[in-house]
């Protein structure tokens, strides 16, 4: 016992692994012991994420700024470690992990075909994503970077919609193609500073003057180039406009469960990237272009609502409702970056309450679009269509899942008493006084938002019933509710009392920028 | 209990009746319409108490009760909420708490509790009425229960909790929280009967035009908020201090002060949420909802909600003016929106003929005045007028339902198919639905402000005063003439409804509301009488200071000005007088003879008439100018041009330069160079192996010379090389 607590973390990330490699064994006929086995195996990792909750500390120490940190050799050749440690900006996002993985298990029992891989897929695409928000050491962050790709390009290519191959190519492609400039980024930094350890990094390369290898470039050209390359990346993965089409196109064709963890996860390792890496290691940079990732931010806001409000397949529709979301979250970051060395009370407040927001919006995102997506895919099994102009007035059969849906859906659209609202409420108040006409325009994309949920709502829920889906859909069942019923006690919780969750983050932030 | 704990439960029981409904009682409708009924009586017990409290205690203006606790944790603060109980929360939680009960009361009425389901009836339609066999054996159709009964009770609750929320906090961020979580119920309440075509337009009509009032808002809150450091009404509005320090820095745009600035931004979203000019357009359409919906809607929540906001805002709004002084900004906008609002609603309500769409004209007219009010500083006297005007909008509402139910009766008795709320289907109801008729005129005069005895004449009077002695003619003027049309609207629509012969069979044939519907009436008609009295003006002649102007005493009492001493006139009170029965009198005498289902009015307006009955065309201009825009702007702009056609080519261009270069490589390169190499080798190599294989002939001869030749030639190569070294 005290071997696990003593290395919690790492228990936390290979479960999963290891109970694929288990899977691995096991004759693909046994289809039972796959579903209930990969769902066993992932409620470990989340029942251990608890445990590290209860015991984390949310008022950080100066002297050690992470907790249950671990630290081995790994390749001692170019000194990267084994390096993990959590803090209060991680931690959330390792909760949303080990909590979406089991309920997208779940959602996936309606999967059918080629079972043990997909389950086995699935795990290890878990642990690709808890290692990059553990991950201390920028090698290590990129592996874990990349081995997620791997499962989910798998996936969706496998188990995907009708346009497949196209998505899952587009998204494999776009996210290496953007890996390219972090790794040489990355390589650039460990060579120069000696060492690839994040809390070494953020201590010497900002104030670094010479690289260690004369290459002829000055300083600070390197230093940008290398700030936009690692823009890019978590650009791409956010997304932020105008790197965003990807999204639609992976988050429609993949199977339900793999869009739930798309939105849910995914689009949170470039968000984290953000956070944890391109503040912190570019201070200067970041400052100097907060403008332009706020513009992005903001553009990024509007047009993916109206993007939203383009669509006529139900998917789709959510799927642009991230770059929506996400944009606010970027929109915190580019404020932090425009404000990194204030000293100014009321700004430190206001820089404070938008990443808190950002952190909060990042997680609050994951529950909404994860459960929206799920939804989708509970009317898709049974219609067979994502078309919107096909459905109508469906809540007179479907009482319960209309409920749930429209719960779900205001949590989206950001209403007051659900979570969405704490935390875009925060980033708008928080970036108000530092990109007054950034805020401004952002209430664009807030009223749009509005318009795409009310529209997908009406076309699917209200209006005459389309008759030909009469007697022919059944109300979700229990499993579906099972898997709803987290999502929709979590959203309303944050929305009621955001304190449990937004102290810790609160906390972080304040001691981090 | 203390007061302080007491108002924290005043929302909770219609909260938990919500959750209840929802979870475990839905299938039962005797048992979800109780437990609405219970919470919305505890509710209404608790804020009695409370109110009861409020007016005893002194000096409740600035000793409030208050309570707050930690929320939201921001950097080393906390942002707190709270409840907070000031004469304006008081007066507006005693009218909030008793119109709640009384609608919930009726909806059971409303809803056919206690009748058979209909046969043909479905989820998401009004009920159509069920067929049952009379004591004689013989087939007649009567009223049937609503499908959907318990979701109703549920969504009423949760959008009374949302109100009550909204009145007993104590800063603009919960504030805020009820406000939308009111949007959302009136959404799915004006969409209760969702499959109706109309009903899905309306929902989301009301949805979003309110929306866009919301956004402002929430930048005049992130505003507020990021200057002031909180969003706690004492602290801003009670704290003369940050008020003229708002009121005395130039904020970035059109150098308004921040004051200004975001007393305005507050302000739209009091526009959208009061329905007045420009986003008026939802409040009509919100009469697709179920009738008790109407009068939450139009009395006892949203509308006066948004009113309630900028008299809670009004230090804010008015900052650094004083009584006889220059206005502010926002209320100069104020003065000109409300008052336009008020003769601009009042013209349409002239020309429709459905009952329920004038009062819905009259609604935004009314809280025009209110609006108008606070724009000439009249405080107290929009404080008032709302009040006395959710008494009877609500008693209003809930007889012109009472009066469709009554049509509907005789519909289902001579199976004629007509509009059962086109007022010129009906005529003569008086005889036939007495008690409804009764409260109706009450509710009716107090709107048209019949002097004397009605709540209403007082409240207006006082803006009309208000007006008059803030020396703001136009405004005035206006709100007069407005007050004209009011009065002959309304005596159009009792006369259409109630007075001469009836005009159909249906109407012959119209039936009295039961008890569970009348009573509320009743209790509500007593309100919209009495509550004026609380409020006559010390100075009016002959019933001045016979009864305390206890409510400008009270209210008033939550500004810090010095009490002016104004010029005494009898203009405005002549003036109200003459437009109220005059208004009377003539809408009287046009409609007294009806026979026809026809309007007179529609020949001798001619073109106007048209116009107005379109409602100047608005809803079709905002079509052509707004709404079809930004459908193009999201769908041919954005997606198909910005993302499939610009960002999508450039990838793909990407990609096929790829693709280009990759085979470019290959059939420079890799065919001719590597491929090319490797196959030549391999080439070569088959055609060693085939010339070798000939030589294979099996002839141990052939093999014996080849043998020989090659170890002469292997010893003359090791002699010449190696053995000569």
């Amino acid at each position: 016992m005290e071997f696990i607590e003593n290395h919690l973390l790492t228990f936390i990330l290979f479960t999963p692994t290891v109970a694929a490699l288990v899977l691995l064994f096991i004759p693909g006929k046994y289809i039972k012991a796959f579903r209930w086995g990969a769902l066993a195996a992932s409620l470990i990792p989340f029942v251990l994420t608890l445990i590290a909750w209860a015991q984390f500390n949310p008022d950080p120490n100066p002297a050690a700024p992470f907790q249950f940190v671990e630290q081995s050799a790994w390749y001692a050749a170019i000194n990267a470690s084994y390096h993990l440690g959590i803090d209060g900006i991680s931690l959330p996002m390792v909760l949303l992990t080990t909590l979406l993985t089991p309920l997208a298990l779940l959602a996936s029992f309606s999967i059918k075909e080629r079972i043990k891989p997909y389950m086995i897929l699935f795990l290890l695409l878990e642990t690709g994503m808890l290692g990059v928000f553990m991950a201390l050491d920028l090698i290590l962050f990129f592996v874990f970077w990349e081995i997620g790709l791997v499962p989910m390009y798998f996936l969706i290519a496998q188990w995907g919609g009708s346009n497949r191959n196209y998505a899952a190519l587009k998204f494999v492609l776009y996210t290496m193609g953007g890996s390219l400039g972090l790794l040489l980024a990355i390589q650039l930094m460990g060579v120069s500073v000696g060492s690839f350890d994040l809390i070494t990094l953020t201590e010497k390369w900002p104030t670094l003057q010479s690289l260690a290898v004369p290459i002829g470039i000055p300083i600070e050209t390197v230093k940008n180039i290398a700030f936009w390359a690692f823009v890019i990346a978590f650009a791409i993965k956010v997304p932020v406009w105008p790197f965003h089409t990807w999204l639609p196109d992976a988050h429609t064709e993949a199977p339900t469960a793999g869009s739930m963890i798309l939105a849910g996860v995914m689009l949170k390792l470039g968000a984290y990237g953000f956070l944890r890496l391109v503040l912190p290691l570019f201070p200067a940079e970041a400052q100097r272009f907060a403008w332009v990732l706020a513009a992005l931010a903001v553009a990024a806001i509007i047009f993916g609502a109206l993007g939203a409000l383009a669509q006529n397949d139900f998917k789709r529709l959510v799927a642009y409702s991230s770059i929506n979301h996400m944009g606010f979250v970027v929109l915190a970051v580019a404020a932090a970056a425009a404000t990194w060395n204030t000293t100014a009370a009321n700004t430190l407040l206001d820089k404070n309450l938008a990443l808190s927001g950002a952190v909060l919006q990042m997680f609050n995102h994951g529950l909404s679009a994860a459960g929206m997506f799920f939804l989708v895919g509970v009317i898709y099994e049974r219609s067979h269509t994502r078309n919107l102009n096909e459905m109508g007035g469906l809540y007179a059969i479907l009482p319960v899942y209309g409920t749930v849906l429209i719960f779900t859906a205001m949590a989206s659209l950001g209403l007051p008493g659900l979570g969405g609202f704490v935390s875009e409420f925060l980033v708008v108040r928080g970036v108000w006084p530092i990109f007054t006409v950034a805020a401004a325009l952002s209430m664009i994309g807030l009223f749009f938002t509005g318009a795409y949920i009310l529209k997908a709502l009406k076309l699917v829920l209200h209006g005459p019933l389309n008759t030909r889906w009469e007697g022919h859909l059944t109300d979700i069942n229990l499993r579906e509710l099972v898997v709803m019923a987290p999502l929709m006690v979590l959203m309303l919780l944050i929305g009621v009392w955001p304190a449990w969750l937004l102290d810790m983050i609160n906390q972080a932030v304040a001691f981090l920028f | 209990m203390i007061s302080e704990t007491l108002v924290w439960l005043i929302p909770l029981p219609p909260l938990l009746a919500f959750f209840l409904i929802v979870v475990f009682t839905n299938r039962n409708k005797a048992l979800s319409h109780w437990l609405a009924l219970i919470a919305a009586g505890l509710s209404w017990a608790i804020s009695m108490v409370i109110f009861g409290r409020a007016v005893r205690t002194e000096g409740l203006a600035e000793h409030p009760f208050a309570h707050a606790i930690d929320w939201l944790p921001t950097g080393t603060t906390s942002l707190k909420i709270g409840i907070q109980i000031d004469p304006l929360s008081a007066v507006v939680l005693f009218f909030v708490a008793i119109t709640v009960l009384m609608i919930f009361i009726y909806s059971t009425g409303y809803h056919n509790y206690g009748q058979p389901a209909g046969q043909h009836d479905r989820k998401g339609l009004p009920p159509e009425g069920a067929e049952v066999k009379d004591a004689k054996g013989k087939l007649v159709k009567v009223p049937s229960i609503e499908p959907m009964y318990s979701r109703f009770f549920a969504l009423i609750s949760l959008f009374a909790f949302a109100m009550f929320l909204l009145v007993v906090t104590d800063n603009l961020l919960t504030l805020y929280v009820g406000w939308e979580i009111m949007g959302l119920c009136s959404y799915l309440l004006i969409g209760f009967w969702y499959a109706k075509e109309s009903a899905r337009k309306a929902m989301i009509k009301a949805f979003l035009t309110t929306r866009v009032g919301d956004v402002f808002m929430l930048l005049g809150l992130a505003a507020l908020y990021a200057l002031t450091g909180t969003l706690n009404y004492q602290e801003i509005l009670g704290n003369p201090a940050v008020l003229e320090q708002l009121a005395g820095t130039l904020s970035p745009v059109f150098s308004l002060s921040w004051a200004a600035l975001i007393g305005l931004l507050i302000f739209i979203g009091t526009v959208g949420k009061s329905a007045q000019f420009p986003l008026h357009i939802w409040l009509p359409d919100a009469m697709e909802g179920p009738t008790p919906v109407s009068a939450m809607i139009h009395a006892a929540t949203m509308v006066s909600a948004g009113v309630y906001l900028v008299i809670r805002f009004f230090p804010l709004l008015s900052a650094g003016w004083e009584p006889g002084g220059t206005l502010t900004t926002p209320m100069l906008v104020m003065g000109i929106i409300g008052s336009f609002t008020a003769i601009f609603a009042a013209t349409i309500a002239v020309a429709q003929n459905d009952i329920k769409r004038v009062l819905a004209f009259s609604t935004i007219s009314q809280l025009g005045y209110m609006i108008a009010a606070l724009g000439v500083g009249a405080y107290a006297a929009a404080a008032f007028h709302l009040v006395t005007h959710a008494f009877f909008k609500a008693l209003l509402f809930l007889g012109s339902g009472s009066i469709i139910h009554g049509m509907e009766h005789g519909i289902f008795h001579t199976g004629e198919h007509i509009d059962p709320q086109n007022m010129l289907n009906m005529g003569g109801l008086r005889k036939k639905m007495p008690i409804t008729f009764w409260t109706f005129l009450i509710g009716g005069l107090a709107l048209s402000g019949f002097p004397l005895i009605t709540a209403g004449f007082w409240s207006k009077d006082e803006i009309l005063s208000g007006a008059f002695k803030g020396g703001q003619m136009g405004v005035f003027i206006t709100l007069a003439l407005a007050a004209l049309l009011t009065a002959f609207y309304t005596a159009r629509q009792i006369t259409l409804t109630f007075l001469g012969k009836p005009r159909s069979k249906a109407a012959e044939h119209a039936q009295e509301s039961k008890w569970t519907m009348t009573a509320p009436l009743a209790i509500l008609s007593v309100f919209a009488i009495g509550a004026g009295w609380a409020g006559i003006p010390a100075d009016f002649p002959g019933l001045g200071g016979l009864l305390p102007n206890w409510f400008e005493e009270f209210v008033g009492s939550m500004l810090h000005f010095e009490h002016v001493e104004s010029v005494h006139s009898l203009v405005p009170l002549i003036t109200s007088l003459v437009v109220a029965l005059g208004g009377l009198a003539l809408g009287w005498v046009v409609y007294k003879g009806l026979q026809k289902p026809v309007d007179p009015l529609e020949k001798s307006l001619g073109g106007l008439h048209t116009v107005l009955k379109n409602k100047y065309y608005i809803d079709e201009f905002y079509q052509a100018a707004f709404i079809r825009p930004a459908l193009w702007l999201a769908d041919v702009f954005t997606y198909k041009f910005l993302d499939q056609t610009i960002i999508d080519g450039v990838l793909h261009g990407i990609a096929r330069f790829g693709v280009w270069l990759g085979n470019g490589l290959r059939n420079i390169i890799d065919l001719p160079v590597v491929n090319g190499a490797g196959d030549n080798a391999a080439r070569g190599t088959r055609g060693l192996g085939l010339y070798l294989r000939s030589r294979q002939s099996g002839r141990i001869q052939q093999y014996m010379v080849i043998a020989i030749s090659l170890l002469v030639l292997a010893g003359l190569v090791i002699y010449f090389t190696v053995g000569l070294g």
